[in-house]
């Protein structure tokens, strides 16, 4: 938030969007090779993912000593490649990640269009239940939906479409209700639109923006949310490789120093997450001058 | 003032109105109630028995009566696991992540005060790089990681403090470092966001004409008036802290709320879960309620407001 000195503010000039000023590049490279791996892990990765050698238990990385470059960054408590299940995490934490993120967005930023530009019953109706399932604790919410639906891959991603659509639906009403008071949504009402071509035409190119900055930053809350819910058991069901999974099965060797176990999978979080949050706060000033305060 | 107050109240039943709405649907509609109702392994006829006894075949407005009626007489049903009152198991380890809530807030406050109000003062220098960076940090690493990694460092290599367990102070400090920390990141950015409004504020403005050393300044005049939206958020976060405390409790097994939590999911004990959904929820209800009508009582302004 640099203050701008008097010589800089002048004209608001219209840049075009390619002109990527201050475009935080590392995230974006972190982000788009963790896609990359993501897609590519089944050529990617050295060993099957599910399937360790007994015989190779808690293999160190092959820096040191006792670690070979068959298992470049060791093995598990069963003996399976870190590496491979490093990679084909990524898979996992994007996929979820990615999913949940589009569903709570599509829901959140629909409900809060209908709930500000219709009001009335309506808006009372959707903002009692967005307050109420705000209070709940977003992970706590979430444990008791997996212990009611149970857990698997696609359960998770509906688990927390359904804790985080709230985010969007509470912002993004906020910002119709101003914006239908604007001229061009009155124009469309005297031309005779109907509601749902205002909504849809008029109203939601203008809070698009928002739910995509939205979106971004929760991004890094969502794949954390999932990493806490494999690690508690009721996330990504085990033989899959999910980090939350690798955390906890990587409890087994933490008193015994394993190190790589518990490190490795909670640098593949940090990075993926800190890299959303950077670019987030990038689009953030670049999509919402408004927000630019904040 | 009544007014203010008395539809806040309403809003606030509505709220944990719609909470036990919520989760009793969730249950009753995502499948069949009675298989979650009933102890892991238990035979057909039990299941018949537990169908009979909540009344599953009746219509849902009137099995929504029963499970209210329940929970007002502060009946959350019986742990399978504990075989004792879900409500008693809730009150016996509240105490525990009170503690830890508390000093982890201790925690977050230390780090994250000081912190803000320098780079408040030395707004964009390197010193509010360095904060941002630290925020930055705060939100991106999991809480729970942060506890394991900690217990590698200080329990495995350098075997100075217990990994799990509670009892010493010694026990406290590593859980409640880890959940603090991502507190002391919003706690920080608060404080800088408060701090900057007050410091361009005229009263500031005043005192600085008057010719008082800028130490003065910040620590009289501007510090107590930044610390009161800082020590608000405290307060909800406390609530907060007790709610979402579940993986670092599982970390390093501190027998608090988050704890039991786990063992709900772990023992499928779903007494147990359902009720440690409805009871963190209503607690921040009540909260968030208590925080408003504070504020209302303190500033006439907010009264007024429709």
């Amino acid at each position: 938030m640099a203050i701008a000195r008097p010589a800089e503010i002048p004209v608001a000039r219209a840049r075009p969007l390619w002109r990527l000023d201050g475009f935080p590049l590392i995230p974006a490279l972190i982000l788009a090779t963790t896609a990359f791996v993501a897609i590519f892990a089944n050529v990617l990765a050295p060993h099957d993912p599910e399937v360790g050698t007994l015989g190779a238990r808690f293999k160190p990385p092959f820096w040191q000593a006792g670690g070979s470059t068959e298992y470049l960054l060791g093995t598990d408590h069963l003996g399976r490649d870190v590496l491979s299940r490093l990679l084909f995490g990524a898979r996992v934490s994007m996929v979820v990640g990615f999913t949940a993120v589009i569903i709570a967005g599509a829901v959140g930023t629909t409900l809060g269009i209908i709930s500000g530009y219709i009001g009335r019953w309506v808006d009372q109706v959707i903002m009692r239940v967005t307050d109420t399932w705000l209070a709940l604790p977003a992970l706590t919410f979430a444990i008791f939906l997996a212990a009611v639906i149970g857990p698997s891959m696609w359960n998770i991603v509906a688990i927390l479409s359904v804790v985080y659509w709230t985010r969007y639906a509470r912002v993004i009403r906020g910002e119709v209700l101003t914006l239908k008071e604007r001229e061009f949504v009155r124009l469309g009402i005297v031309a005779g639109c109907s509601k749902w071509t205002i909504m849809k035409r008029h109203i939601l190119p203008n809070v698009i923006n928002t739910a995509i900055v939205l979106g971004t930053l929760q991004l890094g809350v969502v794949i954390i949310t999932e990493a806490s819910l494999s690690f508690l058991g009721v996330g990504v069901p085990p033989p899959q490789p999910a980090w939350g999974l690798m955390l906890a099965d990587g409890k087994k060797g933490l008193m015994a120093g394993y190190w790589w176990l518990t490190v490795l999978p909670g640098f593949c979080i940090m990075f993926m997450v800190l890299s959303a949050n950077l670019l987030g706060d990038w689009l953030r000033v670049k999509l919402d001058p408004q927000l630019r305060q904040l | 003032m009544k007014r203010y107050i008395g539809r806040r109240l309403a809003y606030s039943l509505l709220s944990l109105f719609l909470l036990s709405v919520t989760i009793f649907l969730f249950v009753r509609v995502t499948g069949d109630p009675a298989v979650l109702l009933v102890e892991p392994g238990a035979s057909k006829a039990d299941l018949d028995a537990v169908r009979e006894q909540f009344g599953l075949d009746r219509p849902l407005i009137v099995q929504y009566g029963a499970f209210m009626s329940s929970l007002l007489r502060g009946d959350f049903g019986q742990s399978f696991y504990y075989r004792t009152p879900v409500f008693e198991l809730y009150l016996s380890r509240l105490p525990n992540s009170l503690m830890l809530a508390l000093a982890a807030m201790a925690f977050s406050l230390l780090i994250g005060i000081p912190s803000g109000i320098l780079a408040a003062v030395r707004v964009n220098t390197w010193w509010d790089s360095l904060g941002k960076v630290f925020a930055l940090l705060g939100l991106s690493l999991p809480a729970f990681w942060v506890g394991l990694v900690m217990i590698l460092v200080f329990s495995v290599y350098l075997g100075w403090l217990p990994s799990s367990g509670s009892g010493t102070v010694l026990h406290l400090l590593m859980p409640a470092f880890s959940l603090g920390w991502v507190f002391a990141a919003a706690h920080m950015r608060l404080t800088r966001s408060s701090m900057l409004e007050v410091l361009g504020s005229e009263y500031v403005k005043l005192a600085r004409l008057k010719g008082l050393p800028e130490a003065l300044v910040i620590g009289k005049h501007a510090f107590k008036n930044a610390l009161i939206p800082v020590l608000t958020l405290a307060g909800i976060n406390l609530v907060i802290m007790v709610n979402v405390a579940v993986v670092v409790e599982t970390v390093f097994a501190w027998p608090g709320i988050g704890r039991l939590l786990y063992e709900g999911i772990a023992f499928r004990d779903f007494p147990v879960v359902q009720a440690t959904v409805l009871l963190g929820g209503s607690m921040i209800v009540v909260v968030n309620l208590l925080v408003d009508i504070l504020y209302a009582v303190i500033d006439p302004r907010i009264r007024l407001e429709r």
